[in-house]
């Protein structure tokens, strides 16, 4: 994999100039991030630029601690922007309250590493916490999407069992059946095939794929694991909070 | 009823409670055995206070006179009969008992020991009770020297109750003086009381002949139909001089159980049983609650990142407390029955599950669990979504 050039430097994806009036999902303008305060005040992002389309498919990659996870956090709208911008579906989170974001983070899936699954519920009440979020449905139909999503991820039989009795490549699955059950525009990965063996990793992120492009949904994901990055519309990698974007390795 | 359906959700907080039993388990035993003490506690506080007036509950008066000078049944002062005569003219009055009124040693026949017991000196042709089953057994008094036993005293006064139903003449020394057992009643022994008699004036006095002439402890005065107590008893307080003092009859009541309250530590020593009882359950509720969050703290987290409010989490954990207290006060209530049963029978206190109490011992259950939840939710302000990726 070669290094391009900075993706500050870069003009938007093709099809947005193409298409000006498709709003893209995720727009970054020199992003920067601290942590700490006083002499312990370290920068982790370093005016990041990034754009995407709804629909694509973006992993980042990138070595541990070099700020993806804080990136990811940013623009799923669970911290509060410090300086730059970050728009989300439309809405910048810029100088946001505690309220709008977490309104907003309902129109966003998140998967994460651990699965993060409630152990008292089963696979099916953990997708239907999913599907509660949406708003006029009666509680059948929120039952009967729950059942879909899970079969659309192959776990029409595990409907009943705790995540404690599923194994780790089918709690994935789950989360992912629940990160999409509450439609969301923009769905956020961090590491989602982590924890699993190369086959079921795959499996996993093709099905991820799959599902979000059928929604029309676009996915920022962020991975160390080479063998998946083939999934990906594009490519970036970050570096010391800069981002770059990178050929995928197919080309 | 659509609007029902579209705000129905999964039972989170019965299933974080109801999928860890264990824990679930020793949260219901913890508030269980809080609610049972204080079910106990105020069981026998109440009890206690109720069984200082079982034999005031039973006389059959509307108005009650007694000395001023009169603390509480345990000692009770004289006035003159003249006043309650007095109170005759008072056009609503329609009858009058004087009552003698003294604790004296009772010896047991048996084993010869002696007790302190209430005795109550009347007219045998005076109502005294509102029991009308009295009425038959008075006559026998009119002969000196007998008296009616009350066979729920406590055992210690002898087996008098089976001596003389089983035909036995039934013969003792009260106040050094023979008296012979001429009928039974059943009155119930009270705080100040372990066992009761009734006998008439005549025989009292000869029980106890240092009471002064014309002196008695106790001044019934029942009403005409339609009378009101109250404006009649201030009436009488303003035409009867200040040696004397007029009650209602549930003033009356009120007066001893008061004397209990104030003048004694009981009250103190049970509320101080129950406020203990309260705080072991806030500790047991609150460590349960505090645990529990914690523990599913990356699960709230979660959640909040999938875009749940902070209030309605807030919800699951008051939920939670809300079922702990249901479900803690239920076997607290029944154990309660029980207990109060082996009280009653162990002890003959007066101790009732009153609806009072059931609702008290609830609401201080209710409030165990919400303030518990209210410091556990504290804790679920850490639960920082930030930090789960």
């Amino acid at each position: 994999m070669s290094l391009r050039s900075p993706i500050s430097s870069l003009s938007p994806a093709p099809e947005l100039s193409t298409h000006p009036a498709v709003e893209p999902a995720v727009v970054l303008e020199q992003l920067c991030h601290w942590y700490g305060t006083g002499g312990n005040r370290r920068q982790v992002l370093q005016g990041v630029d990034l754009s995407i389309a709804p629909g694509e498919v973006v992993l980042l990659t990138g070595p541990s601690g070099c700020g993806k996870t804080t990136l990811l956090t940013l623009v799923g709208a669970l911290r509060q922007v410090q300086q730059g911008s970050v728009r989300v579906l439309g809405q910048e989170l810029r100088g946001s309250g505690r309220a709008e974001r977490q309104r907003l983070r309902r129109s966003i899936g998140m998967i994460f590493q651990g699965h993060n699954l409630l152990r008292c519920l089963s696979a099916e009440q953990n997708v239907q916490m999913g599907a509660d979020l949406l708003p006029g449905l009666s509680y059948r139909a929120r039952r009967a999407m729950a059942r879909e999503w899970l079969r659309a991820v192959g776990l029409e039989d595990h409907l009943n069992q705790l995540p404690h009795d599923l194994s780790g490549g089918q709690k994935q699955r789950v989360a992912i059946a629940r990160a999409l059950a509450a439609r969301p525009k923009l769905l956020l990965a961090d590491e989602p095939t982590a924890a699993l063996d190369s086959r079921t990793g795959r499996e996993v992120v093709e099905l991820l794929r799959g599902l979000a492009r059928d929604q029309g949904c676009a996915v920022l994901m962020v991975t160390h694991d080479p063998r998946i990055l083939d999934v990906a519309d594009r490519l970036v990698q970050m570096e010391d909070g800069r981002l770059w974007e990178a050929s995928r390795p197919d080309e | 009823m659509s609007g029902f359906w579209q705000g129905r959700r999964i039972p989170l907080a019965w299933l974080l409670l109801t999928r860890q039993p264990m824990r679930l388990a020793v949260a219901l035993a913890g508030i269980s055995f809080a609610g049972i003490l204080m079910f106990m506690q105020l069981g026998f506080r109440d009890g206690l206070f109720d069984a200082s007036v079982t034999i005031h509950k039973l006389f059959d008066a509307d108005l009650v006179l007694m000395s001023p000078r009169t603390m509480s049944s345990i000692a009770m002062a004289g006035f003159p009969r003249r006043r309650l005569v007095q109170a005759l003219a008072d056009p609503d009055v329609a009858g009058i008992s004087p009552v003698h009124w003294r604790l004296i040693l009772w010896r047991n026949p048996e084993t010869r020991t002696t007790r302190s017991i209430l005795a109550l000196g009347f007219e045998p042709g005076d109502p005294l009770f509102t029991d009308p089953s009295l009425a038959a057994k008075t006559p026998a008094l009119r002969q000196v020297g007998r008296v009616l036993f009350d066979e729920r005293s406590r055992p210690e006064f002898g087996p008098i109750a089976s001596w003389y139903r089983a035909g036995k003449v039934v013969e003792t020394e009260v106040a050094g003086k023979r008296v012979r057992v001429a009928g039974l009643v059943s009155l119930g022994p009270s705080f100040g009381a372990d066992g009761n008699m009734l006998t008439s004036s005549e025989t009292f006095l000869r029980l106890a002949p240092d009471t002064p002439s014309g002196s008695i402890e106790l001044g019934l005065i029942r009403l005409r139909p339609g009378a009101v107590p109250a404006d009649v008893s201030r009436e009488l307080s303003r035409r009867l001089p200040p040696d004397v003092r007029v009650f209602t009859k549930p003033e009356f009541e009120e007066f001893e159980k008061n004397y209990w309250r104030s003048s004694t530590a009981i009250g103190f020593i049970f509320s101080l049983g129950a406020a203990m009882g309260f705080v072991v359950g806030c500790v047991i509720v609150y460590q349960i609650l505090y645990s529990d969050v914690s523990d599913h703290l990356p699960e709230y987290a979660t959640l909040m990142a999938m875009g749940y409010r902070l209030p309605s989490l807030l919800g699951v954990v008051a939920r939670e407390g809300l079922l702990l207290a249901v479900l803690g006060y239920v076997p607290a209530w029944l154990a309660g029955q029980g207990l109060y049963a082996l009280v009653r029978s162990g002890t003959r206190l007066p101790v009732e599950m009153v609806t009072e109490r059931a609702v008290l011992v609830f609401s201080l259950i209710l409030l165990m669990c919400m303030a518990s939840a209210g410091l556990a939710m504290r804790k679920l302000a850490d639960a920082d979504p930030a930090e789960i990726f």
